[in-house]
């Protein structure tokens, strides 16, 4: 897009002295340069003062911090594990059932949906992205926890609680919130993204492979199964991976469903935490300059370096889905 | 009909026939799942627009845009918190669009696909999605921390960090459809390139560059986490913004977790009134674009 890599030629000298024309392009070149340049400290900022907010922690507990589970003001004992655990295990079980919901949403968009309604569906899709984390985390609270708690958990204990094996996942007093509440709001809230992904790939592909699939006698899931998945495997990959790194940060709707317990188990039902939740609540009790604020800062740190990662390596399998659906077109 | 005229081996066409009911219930199976998938989103959407609107409207009165936020029982309103939210949106806008503005006119005509270009729009995209509470905790330890009390200054400012990727994404995407003949035009006429850029490419571009600055809005409109740290909340009318200041995410927040029979109302309200707004916002943009494109 660099139209003109040498300046114009400077015909009308006058008129152009009297725009601006020769200072003109240079400053204003750097001018956008500059603020382009001022993106990249503001990230390089984020990460120099995250880890320095969280190095008195890091020194003080040493390598200790991120293996240890405890986390105790009255003893001045922090530790990440159970945060960074809570973390994990509510984005990985928001994905399991945001995936199969985004893949199924986009199939049905781009494969069986005639134009109009595909459109309408497809504008709820991105009102429910753009519904503020707070108001989801009310609506969890006080619409998906009352059910949970008096009908899914005991209802599972009765189906799972005697398997052994089952019955680690299902123990626990039934609260209504945990680890399986906050995974389904996290399924709802990151489920538009990746589904915007997929559907653009898929749309993405060129119609003349479509159509000779569906010439040769194929159905429509065969043709999504055998035609379109294949040709769009990194570009549903990274919406995946994406909708991981957006699961990972969310604040204000886990907090309100997750029920808050420092502790690692593999029970569904249990209360936990992740370390966005445990930011949110344990802040404002954190005066400053206190070993605790600096356990918090670290543990913003590993928030900050665990999305980060994932965030990359979402861009880098989507460019490169990009990059592939250029070349093949 | 076929199968029995056209194969000599009968037990063959039974099994391709066996096997395209296989495939046909595969298919029946996999678009079934597909609409329940379909289904099950849009009852999501529904359900939660329809609590709001159930818990929400019995509560839109008045007094709720005339009256500060009081205490339990005092019947106060949220008028401090829309008007806190309302000026901390405002300057984020005005602290972000310039530089989401001028950082996207770098990329799409400046750098293009230079090794710095690159490295800018990678981090851009990377804070789209980066926590925003994460931006919350740099904000205090940059300017609440130093300067010892939090201000709706900084919850601005980390507000603005949240908008400012938005509109540089849109400005980006905007400029590069703009045809080359116009900036060729410009050129041809001995315009400076900045002026092209600012007076032309900007110029037939700013629809969607307005697109950009309204879906900053409805992003940061609804955002919590950032002001937790940055503007903390106020309970009184405040137009102060180097003072601690309300915002009604930050008060539906506070009043959400309450016991208190009115500030639950008032919670669902403000909810509301947030939801609807962001909504609203969403549909004029996404039926605009529509609308301009086909």
């Amino acid at each position: 897009m660099d139209v003109s890599a040498k300046p114009p030629a400077q015909m009308d000298g006058q008129k152009h002295r009297r725009s601006g024309g020769f200072a003109g392009d240079p400053l204003f070149k750097m001018l956008v340069m500059a603020t382009g340049i001022g993106v990249l400290l503001v990230l390089g900022a984020i990460i120099a003062v995250m880890s320095i907010g969280g190095f008195p922690a890091f020194k003080a507990f040493g390598p200790g911090f991120l293996v240890s589970a405890v986390w105790n003001p009255v003893s001045q004992h922090f530790g990440a594990a159970a945060p960074v655990f809570g973390t994990l295990a509510s984005s990985a079980l928001g994905l399991l059932i945001a995936v199969p919901l985004a893949f199924g949403t986009a199939f049905w968009l781009t494969a069986l949906a005639p134009p109009v309604p595909a459109a309408i569906i497809g504008m709820a899709v991105q009102l429910l992205a753009a519904v503020p984390s707070i108001i989801f985390g009310m609506w969890g609270f006080f619409v998906l926890v009352p059910p949970m708690a008096h009908y899914v958990q005991p209802f599972a204990r009765h189906m799972f609680g005697h398997i052994p094996g089952l019955s680690a996942l299902v123990s626990g007093a039934p609260f209504g919130t945990g680890m399986l509440t906050a995974g389904l709001i996290l399924a709802i809230m990151v489920m538009p993204s990746i589904t915007a992904v997929m559907r653009d790939v898929f749309t993405s592909m060129p119609t003349v492979l479509r159509e000779s699939a569906y010439g040769l006698g194929a159905t429509r899931w065969e043709v999504m199964r055998q035609v379109v998945l294949p040709w769009s495997r990194q570009g549903v990959v990274g919406g995946i991976v994406l909708g991981m790194g957006r699961a990972m940060g969310e604040t204000m709707a886990v907090t309100f469903v997750i029920g808050d317990s420092n502790h690692i188990g593999w029970s569904l039902f249990a209360p936990a935490n992740t370390i966005a939740s445990l930011i949110a609540l344990e802040f404002p009790e954190s005066p400053a300059g206190s070993l605790k604020l600096a356990s918090l800062m670290a543990l913003g740190a590993i928030l900050m370096a665990i999305s980060f990662v994932t965030l990359w390596c979402s861009r880098i399998l989507l460019a490169r889905g990009e990059a592939q659906a250029g070349k093949r077109s | 009909m076929s199968a029995s005229q056209t194969s000599t081996r009968p037990g063959r066409a039974k099994k391709s026939a066996s096997r395209a009911v296989q495939r046909k219930i595969m298919d029946r199976l996999a678009t079934g799942m597909s609409w329940a998938a379909m289904l099950i989103v849009v009852f999501v959407l529904g359900s939660i627009i329809w609590t709001l609107l159930k818990n929400g409207l019995p509560g839109l009165t008045a007094s709720l845009f005339t009256k500060s936020m009081g205490a339990p029982g005092q019947d106060g309103g949220l008028a401090n918190a829309i008007m806190g939210s309302i000026l901390q949106t405002g300057l984020a806008i005005l602290l972000g669009a310039p530089a989401g503005l001028l950082t996207g006119i770098y990329l799409a005509e400046y750098g293009s696909e230079s090794a710095l270009a690159r490295a800018v729009r990678f981090v851009s995209d990377m804070l789209l999605s980066a926590p925003s509470i994460l931006i919350g905790l740099f904000v205090y330890m940059v300017l609440v921390a130093p300067l010892g009390h939090f201000s709706g200054y900084a919850g601005s400012v980390a507000l603005a960090i949240l908008a400012m990727p938005i509109m540089v994404r849109t400005t980006e995407d905007m400029l590069r459809l703009v045809p080359l003949s116009m900036r060729e035009a410009g050129i041809a006429l001995g315009a400076p390139k900045w002026r092209v850029i600012l007076f032309i490419c900007v110029r037939a571009a700013r629809g969607g560059i307005m697109t950009g600055v309204l879906l900053a809005i409805a992003r940061v409109a609804g955002e919590t986490a950032p002001l937790l740290f940055t503007s903390l909340g106020n309970s009184e009318w405040s137009l102060n913004m180097g003072r601690p200041m309300a915002s009604l995410p930050v008060a539906i927040y506070q009043y959400a977790g309450s016991a208190y029979q009115d500030w639950m109302q008032q919670a669902w309200t403000g909810a509301l009134l947030v939801t609807l707004g962001v909504l609203i916002i969403n549909i004029v943009v996404r039926v605009g674009i529509h609308g301009g494109r086909t």
